[in-house]
């Protein structure tokens, strides 16, 4: 294979595992924005990993496959919200608790399915994979070049950046995007000026966490082609959490940043043998010992505009000053 | 807008200190709520519930060879909780148990591989030594950066988990893959580097990481209530500032207490691999540097209360792998009921902490 058509290939697998990445950091950067670090973005992934899967198979469409995902990771997220804003409970620990939870109805009910019916079955017919997996585009598809990078994706990528698009617009132009940033850098002041802090912190932890879920949708039904394996999201969600932080909240920049991500994941099939020989296991380490020089450099260089919405881990409590 | 009239007129208030019994009494409804949530949902699935919470308790008490298996999963499981509970105290959030443990186990494998030449005595020294170094030093990264630069550490030390996780893999599959074997697996422990086994009373041999265990409750609940340094790391818990006004090195107790917290995960790594596994795997943590998280805040940060907590936890989830035996109910129900039962919990909190008022007619 020529250099340029293995780069083309390279940038393709880049991009096609970004997009869980990005789903899950876009849906945490909505969390964060109304002042509340949930540390469950693996285990509501999870729960759209097999909800969107549950929905795939039972219902035999692509249409009830998202929109299982989407209500699965909203029902995560919903159970966080009512732990952390009516409860007031401690957002780390019910942050890891939702990941330990997830994590558990997700293995338990891929395992029961195995279980319950015969091996090789296949859940997840052509009909749904035809609408969900990358697309062609006719002609568009076939552009040198761009048709592969631009036109021949799955309708959750374009879905992805369309939300991207449509949170970095909510966020910095509409009346509620400013509201909600109020809220998460200082909801006593937010509550002053009127705004109902709670209302503002479910509707957007919920909607967060139905977009998390969609991330662990494309997970089970088009990285792994419909086949559901155990521990299917192996880390993403942590990564994706990161990514908020690598991306300094900005819709915009979590799509470079999970691209980015997406390809050291895949760098190491694309890196030929003679070139650069190192072991898999090795490789697989990138990510996050990228994840860890973002963190210390972005603590290091410490801009105001780029930091953490103030609020962020703080449960709000009107009558405690 | 309309008012919504029935809500406006509740209003939630904080509480004075509720009595210890009362607070007792909200977190066993709490408990009971959850079991029986978890019970409900077996039900769902065509279970008796209540013939599988049986099958739970006598699958992991109901001889003394299952009471052995039971102390086994409990041993890491405390100490981890333990190592867990030290950071905690501090607010530094040490989600990083598992690498940590891996990190002991791997300098302890090394020894045991390289060096079995050595009598045994010797050899587990140096292996516990080297496990609790190893630990302490990757869990002193984060905290470094934590004192140096604000570094958040929540991330820091969970990314570090799946770094030390990858490199067991690489171990395995590359420089320490036992030859002999057919698939990629390290090999078994020589005799020298195994942990010798002391009986414990009514139910038998088990290897002495549960005398390491009770002598940990009992030091860190020492160290925590009656140590300068106990005393220290619990006021930069409760406020930063104030221990930098009363003079105290924050910095100094920040590092000295994760790596304390951390090498004791790392002695866990050692223990595990030189007790019940006999080798190195990638399972060495398995999960038990999550369920610390868990285990520390139930037992709200007491020692003796994290000994009581891991017990409970060791028999459910021993109890949910023979419940998987027994009814092929697959064991992440044991995740699943931990998840619901700390939900719980964390609500009843609330219960505790506030209470629900009818606001008075004040305003006409």
């Amino acid at each position: 294979m020529s250099f340029w058509s293995q780069l083309l290939a390279f940038l393709y697998a880049a991009i096609l595992a970004s997009v869980p990445l990005l789903y899950g950091t876009l849906g945490e950067i909505l969390i964060e924005k109304a002042g509340n670090l949930n540390l469950g973005v693996e285990g509501m992934m999870y729960l759209g990993a097999i909800m969107g899967f549950m929905g795939g198979f039972l219902f035999d469409s692509a249409l009830m496959a998202i929109l299982f995902a989407f209500l699965a990771g909203m029902l995560g997220a919903a159970i966080y919200a009512f732990m952390t804003v009516t409860l007031k409970a401690n957002q780390n620990v019910t942050g890891l608790t939702l990941t330990i939870f997830g994590t558990g109805i997700a293995n338990f009910i891929g395992e029961t399915l195995k279980e319950t019916y015969p091996a090789g079955m296949t859940f997840i017919t052509d009909r749904v994979k035809q609408v969900l997996l990358p697309l062609r585009l006719g002609a568009l598809s076939e552009v040198p070049v761009a048709g592969k990078l631009l036109f021949s994706h799955s309708i959750f990528t374009y879905l992805a950046l369309a939300i991207a698009v449509a949170m970095a617009l909510y966020l910095r132009c509409s009346q509620q995007g400013l509201n909600l940033r109020a809220v998460g850098e200082n909801p006593s002041a937010a509550d002053a000026m009127g705004i109902p802090v709670s209302r503002y912190k479910y509707i957007h932890i919920l909607i967060g966490g139905g977009v998390c879920g969609l991330g662990g949708a494309y997970i089970s039904l088009v990285t792994a082609v419909g086949n559901w394996q155990p521990n299917i999201v192996g880390g993403q969600g942590w990564i994706a959490l990161a990514l908020v932080i690598f991306s300094s909240w900005s819709p915009v920049k979590a799509v470079l940043g999970a691209l980015i991500f997406g390809a050291l994941s895949v760098l190491r099939l694309y890196i030929p043998k003679d070139v650069l020989d190192i072991p898999g296991a090795l490789f697989s380490m990138l990510p996050f010992i990228v994840t860890c020089l973002v963190l210390i450099v972005s603590s290091m260089k410490m801009k105001r505009e780029n930091q953490q919405p103030a609020g962020c881990g703080i449960n709000y409590f009107r009558e405690e000053r | 807008m309309p008012k919504s009239a029935p809500f406006s007129r509740l209003h939630i208030v904080q509480r004075g200190d509720l009595s210890g019994a009362k607070t007792s009494l909200y977190r066993l409804l709490a408990v009971v709520g959850a079991l029986t949530t978890g019970g409900l949902f077996l039900l769902a699935l065509g279970f008796n519930p209540l013939s599988v919470y049986w099958t739970m308790l006598s699958g992991s008490l109901g001889s003394s060879g299952m009471q052995k298996e039971t102390i086994k999963l409990m041993i890491p499981l405390c100490l981890t909780t333990l190592g867990v509970v030290l950071a905690f105290k501090m607010k530094f959030w040490n989600i990083g148990a598992e690498g940590q443990i891996c990190a002991g186990a791997i300098a302890a494998s090394y020894f045991a591989y390289f060096h079995n030449d050595l009598p045994s005595p010797l050899l587990l020294t140096l292996m516990a030594a080297a496990s609790i170094l190893a630990g302490g030093l990757w869990g002193l990264i984060p905290a470094l950066f934590k004192t140096r630069y604000g570094t958040n550490e929540t991330l820091f030390t969970l990314m570090l988990n799946y770094i030390v996780l990858h490199f067991i893999t690489y171990l395995r599959e590359g420089p320490w893959r036992n030859p002999e074997g057919g698939f990629a697996a390290m090999p078994r422990f020589t005799k020298q580097a195994r942990l010798p086994e002391l009986p414990i009373p009514g139910i038998g041999n088990v290897h002495i990481g549960w005398v390491v265990m009770l002598a940990t409750v009992v030091f860190l609940f020492i160290y925590l209530r009656y140590t300068k340094h106990g005393y220290e790391l619990t006021v930069v818990g409760e406020n930063e500032r104030t221990a930098r006004y009363a003079g105290m090195p924050v910095k100094k107790i920040i590092l000295r207490t994760m790596m304390m917290s951390a090498g004791l995960c790392g002695l866990v790594g050692m223990l595990q691999v030189s007790g019940p596994d006999r080798q190195l795997t990638d399972a060495v943590a398995n999960g038990r540097g999550f369920t610390a998280v868990s285990i520390a805040w139930l037992a709200r940060l007491s020692p003796f209360g994290v000994m009581v907590v891991s017990f409970l936890f060791s028999v459910m989830q021993k109890g949910c792998s023979m419940m998987q035996t027994e009814y092929r109910i697959p064991s992440s129900m044991s995740d699943i009921l931990q998840g619901i039962i700390l939900f719980f919990v964390l609500g009843s909190e609330f219960f505790i902490r506030y209470r629900i008022a009818l606001q008075k007619e004040a305003k006409a």
